[in-house]
């Protein structure tokens, strides 16, 4: 087989087109539903014909052939510009549609369907698989997805799409949700910086002294075992007891239930990632390097301090953007002890059944999860490029 | 062992948990059965372990092929965004778009599970060194020989750290399981949680968790083998 460059056709791009095309035909892209706790019914294509149409078959016309054009840079940032401009077309014209049918029902509800969510994720993949063949290095591409994506922030900003289902419930529930956003930032920082503070040090003990690191990732893994869900459990008991045997403990909003057992075990899962990439970042330092220093006539704290911690970094910093991903998915689970957050808006919509509503919680944690990620893998691209 | 001693001997601790919480009136939880639970349990890692595992090692085996190794870098791509998606919210999403029950569940479990494991699975044939394929090719072995008895037996041991992360996965997505009606070992925790009742939630837990540990031992021990048969294999 050819290698890509001398290929005539892009198949990646041709599978990427004939599955939008197929989730446009096999799926409705919008639901409607008398009210908010019914389960909608396709909208017939007829009913989505809008003044946003331009924007959907422009970009659509450009998308369909470019799998057949040669690969090359003209090439791939049209359908880069071509797949983002199409997502927006399709927000657009879903705002404009729920405008439409909630002037003629007040209390019905247009959601997106099942070939929304597919052809946004389509889009998408389209996009970064072109960028990342526009753009080798990570930090560059990082800012091309940033400016390719930021005109659907402003489309969101704007009010346009505030008919949509989702939208609405969170018009209704403002406050809840401002809470809750606060409260799971809340969380994360209250699990990432104590686990931070003793992690580190642990990591670096755990480097010179390798009895120690054996028996601390032993507990560490089995801790690691433990699914969230039963570790929460386990800690109800004896934070209950500690806060009905010491009165300042309880004022202090130590309990069973709530924010402490929450973040205590969250804390416990998080020290896991950010030993082990003290470990390896420390282990993946040259000897060399430090025999060099050492050969200079630096003091051991100053190899450690000029040497080896910033040689680390790189890898220590992959570790907290792996733990914070993790906090932030896990931090979800605890809202079933009452620890607040999106996830109590989660198992809220999941108790009524209300699928808009588990949208509500469900998309910021995806969306807070996705920022940290894309955020720390910028830092950590920036500090590779240093020779 | 001691998971099956605890599963059916949990009713025999109505006295100790009585003790623990004096306060209630029903101290062990008892809509079903700990052992049918455990089962429950069970059944669904394993009814999405094994379609994941076959689904997954299947598309890393294509994506290595030459005809699928264009496709590589945007799986990849898609399997780092899917893994920033807590496993709670793929279950949520899926519950009320399919139904309430066990299969949202499954399916939940099955799409999240594939990730771990084809992640294994590119990094695992990723680890074959060159030379091994080209001294088989040299050797006359048909591709399908190479995947076989070269590619699949070396990158055997990443593969399975790649089903052990899974199959760890979800059975803890398979306790949430029970907030959207599956009936699993979580079912204690959440009627437990929600009606005020710690002695459930303490039994489920610890059941959960045990079997977590149970589970990754047993890995632990295939992986030992694995390691084994292998030294005993390049001996030879």
């Amino acid at each position: 087989m050819p290698p890509f460059s001398q290929r005539k056709h892009d198949r990646v791009l041709l599978a990427l087109t004939l599955l939008m095309l197929a989730s446009l035909y096999a799926w409705p892209l919008l639901t409607w539903a008398p009210n908010r706790l019914l389960t909608g019914h396709a909208l017939p294509w007829s009913r989505l014909a809008n003044g946003w149409h331009p924007l959907l078959w422009l970009p659509g016309m450009l998308l369909l052939p470019a799998w057949a054009l040669r690969p090359r840079r003209l090439v791939w940032l049209a359908t880069a510009l071509a797949a983002a401009a199409l997502l927006a077309g399709l927000c657009g014209l879903a705002g404009a549609v729920a405008a439409e049918e909630a002037a003629r029902t007040p209390f019905g509800r247009t959601s997106f369907g099942a070939a929304f969510w597919s052809m946004a994720l389509l889009c998408w993949l389209t996009a970064a698989h072109c960028l990342t063949r526009l753009f080798p290095r990570h930090s560059s591409r990082s800012i091309a997805h940033l400016l390719l994506w930021a005109p659907l922030g402003l489309l969101l900003a704007s009010g346009r799409m505030d008919e949509l289902s989702v939208l609405k419930e969170y018009a209704n529930r403002q406050d809840v949700f401002d809470d809750a956003l606060w409260r799971h930032v809340q969380i994360l920082l209250a699990t990432l910086l104590p686990a931070i503070a003793t992690g580190w040090p642990l990591g670096l003990l755990a480097f010179r002294r390798p009895a120690l690191r054996q028996a601390l990732f032993a507990v560490l893994n089995i801790i690691q075992t433990i699914p969230s869900i039963a570790l929460f459990g386990l800690l109800i008991a004896p934070l209950a007891w500690l806060a009905q045997t010491s009165p300042w403990l309880a004022r202090a909003g130590v309990g069973g239930i709530g924010m402490a057992p929450a973040v205590i075990a969250l804390a416990l899962y998080a020290l896991l990632p950010i030993v082990r990439s003290m470990v390896a970042g420390l282990e993946q330092v040259p000897a060399a390097v430090v025999e060099a220093a050492a050969g200079m006539g630096l003091s051991q704290r100053q190899i450690l301090l000029r040497v080896e911690l910033p040689l680390a970094l790189p890898v220590v910093l992959a570790g907290i953007r792996i733990t914070a991903v993790q906090t932030v998915g896990m931090a979800s689970v605890a809202a079933l002890i009452g620890a607040g957050g999106f996830g109590a808006i989660m198992f809220q919509g999941l108790a009524g059944s209300a699928l808009d509503l588990v949208l509500l919680g469900v998309i910021p944690v995806v969306a807070l999860a996705v920022v940290l990620d894309a955020l720390f893998s910028f830092f950590e691209s920036l500090l590779e490029i240093r020779p | 062992m001691a998971l099956l001693a605890l599963a059916l001997g949990m009713p025999r601790l109505g006295p100790l948990f009585s003790a623990l919480y004096p306060e209630l009136d029903r101290p062990i939880y008892q809509q079903d059965s700990f052992v049918d639970l455990l089962l429950a349990h069970i059944a669904m890692v394993l009814g999405s372990s094994v379609p994941a595992v076959a689904l997954g090692v299947g598309a890393g085996i294509a994506l290595t092929r030459p005809w699928g190794r264009e496709f590589r870098p945007l799986v990849e791509t898609a399997v780092a965004i899917g893994q920033t998606f807590p496993p709670v919210a793929v279950l949520a999403v899926a519950a009320p778009l399919i139904g309430f029950g066990v299969r949202p569940a499954l399916i939940a479990l099955l799409l999240y599970g594939l990730l771990p494991i084809l992640q294994g699975t590119l990094a695992g044939l990723a680890t074959v060194p060159a030379a091994s394929r080209e001294a088989a090719q040299g050797l006359g072995m048909s591709t399908r020989g190479i995947l076989w008895r070269i590619e699949l037996p070396l990158a055997a041991p990443v593969i399975l750290a790649g089903i052990r992360t899974s199959v760890i996965i979800n059975i803890g997505t398979a306790a949430i399981a029970s907030t959207v009606g599956a009936k699993t070992l979580g079912s204690p925790i959440i009627v437990g949680l929600s009606g005020f009742n710690s002695a459930y939630v303490i039994q489920g837990a610890l059941l959960v968790g045990l079997l977590a540990i149970v589970a990754d031992q047993a890995f632990e021990r295939a992986a030992r083998r694995l390691g084994h048969w292998r030294g005993a294999g390049t001996a030879v």
